[in-house]
């Protein structure tokens, strides 16, 4: 009989559960309803007990018994104190099957956690099924092909895709924590906070219905002659205001430095390789997806895996979308579109 | 102020990226048609912490840059002639299967053997990269498995740069949620880190690193190691290739207004 922990961490708030993490949550209780398995929930991340425990209130309608590991040195994300603190939830825990959001806070140490307890870790899951075991999909060869494994081994560690599951729900409640003791190693290495590397606004934003992807055709000569790049970033930039849209990028633009001697900055100032969509890039969910001035080819394509609705703005009518990657091509000039479709979004949101 | 780094590149061959893929089932488990005769790349996400560990050694005389390699020897070679023309590094080939379907567990245990085995790594000055996932299991996995098998406790994932403080610390960037970056210090080697794509570009081929290279590569791959993965219990309960094939319209001959029109209705409200 299996027994389920859910691992979970606070958000920036250091209070509540991240919404990846409340996914988690629910797939731990499907699973362990479906497998009549004893379900347990472990909290990381908090620095003190009474944040711990706020944090777990929203988990406590699971009835699932509730672990959590606080302190100072938790409040950061960090390799040495995270392993640690996961390590010791697990082992509090005694769990066959550990499930966790695939956050970056997570990717970090899920692996050498599952090493020190000599388990398996399996990770991008995006479905899990019960037979007479536990059956797990994942994609490979970047969202190319999809598989079905299943292991026998335990404990296995399996990190779940955000956006896979549901969030949980329930009704918050006074939570019974168990706070689990752990001895931290020295750290050396600090957190000192966060940066965003976007100069003029936040444009990646994994929340938006629609994902926005420039190619490299901006910055490329158009009809007369001449190259518009600050044009192409104005109307690129007014677009992601108006519509709300998450910008996303090929290889190839987010590739191009802006000229001038010592330049090290990209061509479109508020693009980086974080933006990036495809083989080397994101993989990102969206409802909708739009595609401007970019091929279509299978490397960017296979970004695309997890966008529904897709379109396309592209000069060339043999471009890859055109070839059952897209659900509507419009071949037509990105620049001319995207000035009107600006102004219908202005006049509307007037 | 310089430092003599040591750093460990491990890095994977995977298929040219615009090759059409076919999973089969053999008796060894799941693969892909014609794996062997697929031309193969240096993992690109690997491929960027090469390029920035050789920039590193370039900056810093007296650094060592070992590239670790898990793969049939024939096609580690045809790769090798490409990649040995971009960074001056030593080549420690592993002879063992190709692909995304072995176990990470198995492949990290081998990775880690082949690097604690190197003549003349000192494990406390060590750096060790790779990608942050590969483009074939692309799981995130074996990297730290390799760094925990060799006791490193101070990992980053999705790594975008990498800032060398005098006294021996460095400030690494990684990736996070939204569209951000955790800095982080740390002070010293060893250290693991898994690059995204880093800030450098794809160096250009230089005939002339390539023949140094070639010099110790075609030994090495001589005398790779050969290794059987095991499986841990892992079961392809099934491996598909899911259709991708959509009903695309395509509008030739709509003006820009009554697309930006449609566009607009499509949108929605945001």
């Amino acid at each position: 009989m299996e027994t389920i922990l859910v691992l979970t961490h606070v958000d920036e708030t250091g209070s509540a559960l991240t919404k990846a993490s409340l996914e988690a949550v629910s797939a731990g209780v499907e699973l362990a309803k479906q497998h009549t398995a004893k379900l347990t929930i472990g909290v990381l991340g908090a620095a003190s007990a009474e944040a711990a425990t706020v944090a777990a209130s929203a988990v406590a309608a699971t009835g699932a018994r509730l672990l959590a590991i606080s302190g100072e040195g938790f409040a950061q994300p960090r390799y040495a104190t995270d392993a640690a603190g996961c390590e010791a939830l697990c082992r509090a825990a005694q769990a066959s099957i550990v499930l966790a959001p695939g956050s970056s806070r997570f990717v970090r140490v899920a692996a050498g956690v599952a090493h020190r307890l000599g388990g398996f870790l399996d990770t991008h899951i995006t479905s899990l099924s019960s037979n007479d075991g536990v059956d797990a999909t994942r994609w490979f060869y970047r969202q190319r092909v999809e598989a079905t494994i299943s292991r026998e081994a335990r404990p296995w560690f399996l990190l779940l895709d955000a956006g896979t599951h549901a969030a949980f729900e329930g009704e918050s409640g006074a939570a019974q924590v168990e706070a689990v003791a752990v001895t931290l190693p020295a750290a050396r290495t600090t957190v000192e906070g966060l940066r965003s590397p976007m100069r003029d606004a936040q444009t990646i934003r994994p929340n938006a219905r629609l994902l926005f992807v420039a190619g490299a055709g901006w910055t490329k000569k158009q009809p007369d002659g001449q190259i518009h790049v600050a044009e192409a970033g104005e109307l690129i930039l007014a677009f992601l205001r108006l519509s709300g849209a998450s910008l996303g990028s090929s290889k190839s633009l987010a590739d191009q430095k802006a000229e001038g001697p010592g330049e090290e900055q990209s061509v479109l100032p508020f693009l980086t390789h974080m933006n990036q969509i495809g083989q080397t890039g994101a993989t990102p969910r969206h409802a909708k997806g739009l595609s401007t001035c970019c091929h279509g080819e299978e490397p960017h394509v296979v970004g695309w895996r997890f966008i529904g609705e897709r379109r396309a703005i592209s000069l060339d009518p043999n471009c890859g979308w055109t070839r059952g990657k897209a659900d509507v091509v419009y071949v037509a000039d990105a620049f001319q579109v995207m000035a009107k479709v600006n102004s219908l979004l202005e006049a509307r949101s007037s | 102020m310089a430092q003599e780094l040591q750093i460990v590149v491990c890095a994977g061959i995977v298929p040219d990226p615009l090759q059409t893929l076919e999973p089969v089932t053999g008796p060894n488990g799941p693969g892909l048609k014609n794996e062997i005769v697929l031309p193969a790349v240096l993992d690109p996400w690997a491929a960027c912490a090469l390029y920035e560990a050789a920039q590193l050694v370039a900056k810093n005389p007296g650094s060592k840059l070992w590239l670790v390699s898990l793969g049939p020897k024939a096609k580690l070679q045809q790769v090798m002639m490409t990649v040995g023309q971009k960074a001056a590094f030593e080549l420690v080939p592993v002879d063992g299967p190709i692909g995304g379907f072995p176990d990470a567990h198995s492949t990290a245990a081998a990775l880690a053997e082949a690097i604690a085995a190197l003549p003349g790594l000192d494990r406390e000055r060590l750096l060790l990269f790779g990608g942050w996932e590969s483009a074939t299991r692309g799981a995130g996995v074996t990297l730290q498995l390799v760094g925990e098998r060799l006791g490193i406790s101070d990992q980053f994932q999705g790594v975008d740069q990498i800032t060398l403080r005098d006294d021996g610390s460095f400030e690494v960037l990684e990736r996070v949620e939204g569209g951000r970056h955790q800095v982080s210090v740390c002070a010293g080697t060893p250290a693991v880190l898994g690059w995204a794509t880093g800030n450098l570009a794809e160096p250009r081929n230089n005939p002339q690193t390539g023949m140094a290279n070639m010099r110790g590569i075609m030994p090495a791959l001589q005398k790779a190691k050969a290794v059987t993965l095991a499986a841990n219990g892992l079961r392809y309960v099934s491996v598909n290739l899911p259709k991708q094939q959509r009903e695309t319209r395509i509008e030739k001959n709509m003006t820009a207004d009554e697309i930006a029109r449609e566009l607009v209705e499509w949108i929605g409200a945001e």
